[in-house]
Order: C-alpha cells, then structure tokens, then sequence
C-alpha cells in the first residue's frame, strides 16, 4: 500500500515537472522522437534487406552435374553422401529425362518440341539440386562436391549475403553514427530538463532531506520525469513508422514493379512487433539512466549546499 | 545488514547523554578550523541555548547534529550511537527523529499551511490517515488551526516560523534543532516561538536553540552554551549571554 502510494507520488511529481518545464521538456521528448524516427527508418530497411536476402538465399543452392556415363544408381548414391553434410537442406535427383521434360515446358513450344521426337538432347545432364540450410557453407561444399567421384561440374553462384556484405555493413556504420549524435543531443537535453526540474524545487529537495525523505524518494520522481519524456518521444516515432511503412511499400511495389515484385518485404504488423519494443526499451533507456545520473548529481550538490 | 537507527530505541537503552560531542574539530578549509575540539553533552529533555557570535560555529554544530557534514576529527554521538558511522540509508530514518527549525523558515510558497506541515509527513510515506489526525494536533499546538489553508505568504513572520515548528514536531522527534528561529522576528513574535519551544520542551523533547537574542537567553535562564573562534568558552546552567564577542 505504502509502495502503491510513493509510485503515485512520484509519477504525480514526475507530471508536475514536466509541465512546469514543459519547453525543456517538449525539446527532449523531440529529440527522443528524432532519433526514433532515424532508428526506425534504418531499422526497417536494414530488417527488410536481411529478410530478402534471407528470402533469396533460400531459392539459391547449387546444381551438381555427373560425367558421361554415370549410372542412376552412382548418382543416386552421391545424392546420399551429399544429403548427409550438415549444412545440407535437401537433395533432389533431377533425371536425364525429367531435365528434357522442364525444358521443353520452359523453353519450346509443342512444334518445336515435337521435332525431337524420342531424342534427349540433355542426356547426360542428370543432375542433384542441393539447398542449404547455411549458405555461409557454400563455398566449403562446392569444394567437396567437385572433389567427389563421377561429379563434372557444379554451378553455383556467390552468396547473395556475401555480395551485399558491404552495404549493410556501410547501413549500420551511418545508422550507428546519425543515432550516437542523436543520443548525445537527447542525453544533454533530457539532464537539462531534469537540472532544471530539480533548481525549481531546490528549495524543496533540501527540506526533504533535512526532514529525513530516502534518496530513492527524493530522487525517484525526477527519474519518473525522464521515463516519461522518453515515452513520449516514442509514442510519435511509433505512430508515423506504422503508418508510413504500409504506405511505402505498396508505392514501392506499384511505382518500381518490374524491380521489387520479386521482392518480399516483412508484414507491417510483424515488423512494429520487432520495433516497438526496441523503441521503447531505447526511449525508456535514455530517460531513465540520463535522468538518474543528472537527479543523483544535482540533489547530492542541494545536499551539500545547504 | 546494520538495522535501521532507531533513536527512541537507542535512547530507551541509556541514560544520558542524548547528544555528545567528543573532541569534535571541523575545518571546512585546510588550516581554518569552524570548530575546535568541542566537547559538549546535552542530556535528555534539556533545553540547551548555543550563542556566539557570526562565525563562532554554532551553525557548524547543527550541521553536524544533522550529519550533514562530517568532523575532520573527533566523534558525534546522538543516543549513544556515532552518526559518523550511520550508512547513507540510515541517515534518512535518523534525520526522522529530529526536528529542525530555520531563521528563514524554509516553508515552501506554493503549498498552504496544512500541505506545508503534511509535508513533513508524506515525504517520510506516512500513511494519510495519519496525516489527517496529527497535522491539526501540531497546527493546534502552534496555535494557527484557523490558518490551514492559508499560504506562507499570507502569514507574519512568527506565523510562518510557526508553521515551521509545527512541520518540525509533526513526525514526533525526540530532538529540536532550532538555528536562530527568532533571527527575522519582532520581539513579540520572538517570545511567542520561545514560548512554545519552552512547551515543546516541557512535553520532553530536547531543544537546542542556537541564536544571537541575549534578551530572550538571559531572561529564559537556561543552560547557555557559548562559543567562540569555534571554541566552547563557556557553558552554563541557567547562564546569560555575556561572552559572545570574538
């Protein structure tokens, strides 16, 4: 009960505060927003990059051919010891005449097709279609496979993740540096706000202490204030990135249609489940930990001042 | 873990004294001592006056009563128990068992005379129940029951030192610090507030009194403790303010 009382107190003082410091406060809670904004922004081109790439490297595997004359069974038995690799998904056989058959409803038409009669001009090109289940394995299994007996080619092409690499890596270093920039700003505005909070009621906090109030009760509604200025940086953030993201990616995929049909991009409501959280926990991180450091520093200064 | 500092506890254990200082030197300053190896000792229930002139260390002392400063050397006992070893959340409870009064009476401007002395209460999570039954009795007590909703800036100076004493007594302490409670009043209101220290004393509270009034010290006759260059020069019972000058 007592607990339940002192949070009310706190949360009522915390309020008060930041509306007697409503400008300072208005600034704070702003730039929270503003770094918000940037972390989302980047967040979901990074989580919607990875998602495709992952999207991608799914389909992607490498295709193993066999050397003239190579029986079913041999491949079927290369099949097996290539289906036991770890990093291995699946293995599937593609026969000499099921290849014919898939390229004849790809590429002929029925005219066409018909004038090869009986012939396959793919016989030898059974084939083994291997998925990973760890493309970052690829090269090392490509390597294995060409070394295997009755292999005469394998066709793979470099890991999409490994080409695109350097831009993500070059996405993270802005993202990184626009959001420490940010943070700083936010960090300084929010121990500005607090330090003026606690200057107000200077006369306050020393009467408290002399009276025998805890640290933690003196201290805890400045905390409080902090908390809330980094809530209310986040809810804005929260608001315009779930309604801006649904919007965008329709436009993308109506504006650039020949370029992200393709592409898949990650379900609004499941990528705010992933950003809403991060949000918080960053918006919440700032305003408490700045607000405690500042209200720590300045009441033990009251303290000694008195 | 130390249990909390219970000064009615601690004081139910001894005798005497309820406040003692043991050779105690501050020195805010290298090589400038505030105080000089005093040795005082206030026993329980005593009214006790501090004088001396602007920097004799009275204020000094209060500070140190309050554990608000250490001594650079010597020790400060309260019931028996040094504060200079009370742990900082220790402090907070022991504070709670003294009640202080100031010369400018530290009220604040924008809560009323009955928020003013609840004050006292809500800053140590006292439930409100409580609150509601003892801020009357202390505003009864000091005589402004009729001015509760009143606000500091609406009342005398001796009303607002009132409602200082009033915020002062409102959690029971078993000490009162009084730092020139008088300093800003006339000589009527200053009679009134020695009146009613005097009352609070009789009702066993010990009271320190620090202050420059040598009417109000001589005509009282009480225990007079006088300082001087940080110094105890003098101590008294039922003295008269006859030293003070440095």
């Amino acid at each position: 009960m007592r607990k339940i009382r002192t949070l009310f107190y706190c949360i009522g003082q915390g309020i008060r505060s930041i509306w007697k410091n409503r400008v300072y406060s208005l600034a704070s809670a702003g730039t929270i927003t503003a770094c918000l904004l940037l972390l989302g922004v980047f967040y979901f081109v990074i989580a919607n990059f990875n998602y495709a790439v992952e999207s991608a490297e799914s389909l992607v595997g490498i295709t193993v051919f066999f050397e003239e004359g190579t029986t079913e069974e041999q491949i079927l038995e290369t099949k097996e010891k290539i289906r036991m690799r770890a990093e291995v998904a699946d293995v599937v056989y593609i026969s000499a005449a099921e290849a014919w058959e898939n390229y004849k409803a790809e590429s002929l038409n029925e005219e066409l097709s018909a004038t090869f009669g009986s012939d396959n001009p793919l016989e030898d090109s059974a084939s083994l279609e291997v998925s990973l289940s760890d493309v970052s394995m690829q090269k090392i299994l490509v390597r294995h496979v060409e070394s295997m007996e009755y292999v005469r080619k394998v066709n793979h092409s470099e890991s999409i993740a490994e080409s695109f690499d350097g831009i993500k890596t070059l996405l993270w270093i802005i993202s990184i540096s626009l959001i420490a920039i940010l943070v700083a700003v936010a960090v300084f505005l929010i121990r500005t706000t607090i330090s003026t909070g606690i200057n107000v009621r200077r006369e306050e906090i020393s009467i408290m202490s002399i009276i025998g109030a805890t640290d933690f009760f003196i201290r805890a509604p400045f905390v409080v204030e902090g908390a809330i200025i980094g809530i209310l940086g986040s809810v804005l953030p929260i608001g315009i990135l779930y309604l801006v993201y649904g919007e965008v990616i329709r436009t993308l995929k109506e504006q650039f249609d020949s370029v992200f049909t393709a592409m898949n991009f990650i379900d609004r409501t499941k990528i705010m489940q992933q950003f809403i959280p991060l949000a918080l926990i960053f918006s919440l991180g700032i305003g408490i930990i700045a607000s405690h450091i500042t209200a720590k520093r300045q009441i033990r200064k009251i303290e000694l001042q008195h | 873990m130390a249990a909390d500092f219970d000064i009615n506890r601690e004081m139910s254990k001894i005798e005497a004294p309820v406040i003692s200082f043991e050779h105690v030197s501050k020195e805010y300053q290298k090589g400038i001592a505030a105080i000089e190896d005093i040795n005082i000792r206030i026993y329980k229930g005593e009214f006790v006056f501090i004088v001396g002139s602007s920097g004799s260390g009275k204020s000094t002392l209060i500070r140190l009563m309050l554990k608000e400063i250490l001594p650079s050397k010597g020790k400060v006992f309260v019931a028996g128990r040094e504060i200079g070893r009370l742990r900082k959340y220790q402090v907070s409870k022991y504070r709670r068992s003294i009640g202080v009064v100031f010369q400018d009476f530290r009220l604040l401007k924008d809560r009323n005379v009955f928020d003013n002395v609840a004050f006292a209460q809500r800053v140590v999570e006292a439930p409100e129940r409580l609150i509601k039954r003892q801020v009357p009795k202390m505003l009864s007590l000091v005589g402004l029951m009729d001015k509760r909703k009143s606000f500091p800036n609406e009342l005398s100076g001796g009303q607002q030192q009132r409602v200082a004493l009033a915020r002062a007594l409102v959690n029971n302490p078993v000490i009162l610090l009084a730092d020139e409670p008088t300093g800003n009043l006339d000589p009527k209101n200053s009679w009134e507030i020695m009146k009613l220290l005097e009352d609070i004393n009789k009702r066993g509270t010990t009271v320190v009194v620090v202050t420059h009034n040598q009417e109000i010290v001589d005509s009282m006759q009480k225990r007079v403790i006088t300082l001087r260059n940080g110094r105890v020069i003098s101590d008294e019972e039922k003295g008269r303010y006859r030293y003070a000058k440095n």
